[in-house]
């Protein structure tokens, strides 16, 4: 993480500070080395998510008697929905079931990736409105934050579980359990925005030319608190891929026929000490996938928001 | 100091309260009938029937949270409806192993973190400091069920050091237990050190460019006094902190690691409550959780006291 510091020295030496004043947000975000490892590996998954069908794989719930617990890189058959039977090559091996690991991982990937996106982005739709609100509304801030409080008093997991119990695991119960514990830490982060900004000359402007308070949440502060939350965001992303192969893998998260990292470890899980790359291969693609989100985040924090930088 | 002790416990209070209501929401609100959903899968229309009178389901809703919340109070959680026992009683059984496990886990945590993290504070920008940075990178990312199937595989399976799984009560044995409880500690303790060891590092390292450090050096004192009892004792407050925050995380790691390893504790609990949805264990286990975490938080804000004696309530 050493190489933007290097690099930002070499760059004062030779331009004058005056020209490294004026360097976007933007281009800060692409020189740093973390947003770039991030943002390639991201890119990489979500090449292999959008071309899952066309990378060799077959249909991941397709499953064959006689093709149960291969190793890695062993041939067996495979029976299609049409009822034919084709000869594949099982690069990681085979389930209980007979079907093919690399074919589930692989689609696994549009599942984790698809909750980690929409979980941030409802986290966050929510966190906008509840602390634009807190922040701006004075008298609605004391009961909101006393129930944000309450929320995170309660750990995260369980959250997503008990909501998960009582709903029933589909796509949108899992998406919506997973970010509700999440939305206390955005409504804190936009509250503490708005109550700084709202203090500034251009706001403090804008109200005494008869603005309306809409007008002035939307077009002067919301813009304001956009670096901190796409830094949040990326953090939510992360956790949320986590705490879904958790649910997943504890039994409680997507139905078991859904290929995601934990449905396919939770399978992997009962032949493990026999079949140990059942669980390992989804395993890896997890790890990797949140590392690389998590490095995402960390350099978007330290060029956009260099202020939580240095808190954390 | 009183007054603040009394304060800060009147302040946990209406946290309380707000938890206790979720719990309560959160299978009220929920689509369907509660009585129909507390009574279970197997239940029929005669049980539901009896649960809804005696819930008083039947009843305005503010009247029915008087009601839980009332046997709360007299610390009734209710009757576990796939267990057949008092979901106190439950807890009581379940409570030894989890608590051993995150003792355990914290223990090895603030052994291992602190010293990293001063360490790292103090060669700052080193290649030492570099790696342990990456590790925490790394350390939030693997998910602890992976790192437990690692874990077993590489230290049980094929070294065969210790057992797979399973747990041994500390009543029976000192060594038994610790043996069990090794590996389970270890894997869920690696997110804390994480997480322990950059806020040490960070907290450290700004209480190293401090006046009093330089002063302690130019009086000739030893670096490691140093580092220990001027650096570190200024930097206690962050990282107890987070120690106190990390608990959240411990929970949810618990809840993971006693599934993987098959220890009978309060997290295994929880999660076979659910699989049976079980909702008066849910309710619970999650009230007791929030309860524990509070309550510790509400700890380590009275240890600042002790900790920094510049900080006067």
């Amino acid at each position: 993480m050493t190489a933007p510091e290097t690099e930002s020295f070499e760059s004062l030496s030779v331009e004058s500070a005056a020209v490294l004043r004026q360097e976007s947000a933007w281009q800060r975000v692409r020189r740093n080395g973390a947003v770039r490892f991030g943002a390639v590996a991201l890119a990489l998954l979500i090449g292999i998510a959008a071309a899952a069908p066309w990378l060799g794989t077959v249909d991941p719930s397709l499953f064959d008697a006689g093709s149960r617990d291969l190793l890695p890189g062993k041939t067996g058959d495979i029976t299609t929905l049409e009822g034919e039977i084709i000869r594949h090559t099982f690069f990681m091996g085979s389930d209980s079931y007979g079907r093919d690991i690399y074919s589930r991982v692989v689609f696994g990937t549009r599942v984790s990736l698809a909750v980690g996106v929409c979980a941030a982005l409802v986290a966050l739709a929510f966190g906008i409105v509840f602390g634009l609100s807190a922040g701006y509304l004075r008298w609605l801030d004391g009961v909101l934050m006393r129930i944000m409080d309450g929320i995170m008093a309660i750990p995260a997991i369980l959250i997503a579980i008990a909501l998960i119990a009582a709903w029933r695991g589909s796509l949108v119960t899992v998406i919506v359990a997973i970010a509700i514990p999440e939305i206390p830490r955005v409504s804190r982060l936009v509250r503490a925005l708005v109550l700084t900004i709202r203090e500034e000359p251009y706001v403090e402007a804008a109200i005494a030319l008869g603005t309306p308070p809409w007008k002035i949440m939307l077009a002067h502060i919301l813009p304001n608190t956009v670096a901190p939350l796409v830094v949040q965001g990326t953090f939510i992303c992360a956790s949320a891929i986590l705490v879904e192969a958790i649910l997943s893998f504890l039994g409680v998260g997507l139905p078991p026929d859904i290929p995601t990292w934990g449905n396919i470890m939770a399978e992997g899980r009962v032949q493990f000490v026999e079949y140990p790359h059942n669980v390992f291969f989804p395993g890896i693609f997890l790890a990797v996938t949140v590392l690389a989100v998590n490095i995402l985040g960390d350099g978007l924090r330290d060029t956009l928001d260099p202020k939580m930088a240095k808190r954390v | 100091m009183y007054t603040f002790l009394a304060r800060r416990l009147l302040a946990t209070i209406p946290v309380l309260l707000v938890v206790a209501v979720l719990v309560f929401l959160m299978l009220r609100l929920t689509p369907g009938d509660p009585a129909a959903i507390l009574a279970g899968d197997a239940a029929n229309t005669e049980q539901i029937a009896q649960i809804r009178t005696g819930l008083g389901l039947d009843r305005p809703i503010i009247v029915q949270f008087g009601i839980w919340a009332g046997n709360l109070l007299s610390g009734d959680l209710g009757e576990s409806f796939y267990y057949k026992q008092k979901v106190t009683t439950l807890i009581a059984h379940r409570l030894e192993p989890t608590v051993s496990l995150a003792a355990l886990t914290i223990l090895i945590a603030v052994a291992v973190s602190v010293p990293l993290g001063v360490l790292a504070a103090w060669r700052f920008g080193s290649l030492f400091d570099r790696m342990l940075m990456g590790f925490s990178v790394i350390g939030f990312s693997v998910p602890v069920f992976v790192l437990a199937y690692i874990l077993i595989w590489l230290i049980s399976l094929k070294l065969g050091w210790l057992p797979v799984q399973g747990y041994q009560r500390l009543a029976d044995g000192f060594g038994p237990w610790l043996r069990h409880l090794l590996l389970p500690s270890i894997t869920l303790s690696v997110i804390y050190i994480a997480l322990i060891a950059r806020v040490t590092r960070a907290s450290v390292l700004e209480s190293l460019g401090e006046d009093y450090i330089r002063t302690a050096r130019a009086k000739g004192l030893p670096e490691l006094r140093v580092l220990v009892r001027h650096a570190l004792a200024n930097a206690a407050v962050p990282i107890v902190t987070v120690i106190g925050i990390g608990i959240a995380l411990l929970i949810g790691g618990v809840v993971v690691t006693e599934s993987v390893y098959a220890i009978p504790g309060l997290g295994r609990l929880t999660v076979d409550a659910v699989l049976a949805r079980d909702f008066p264990t849910i309710q619970g286990v999650i009230l007791f959780f929030s309860f524990v975490y509070v309550g510790i938080n509400l700890l380590v804000d009275l240890s600042y006291v002790f900790l920094d004696p510049r900080i006067r309530y």
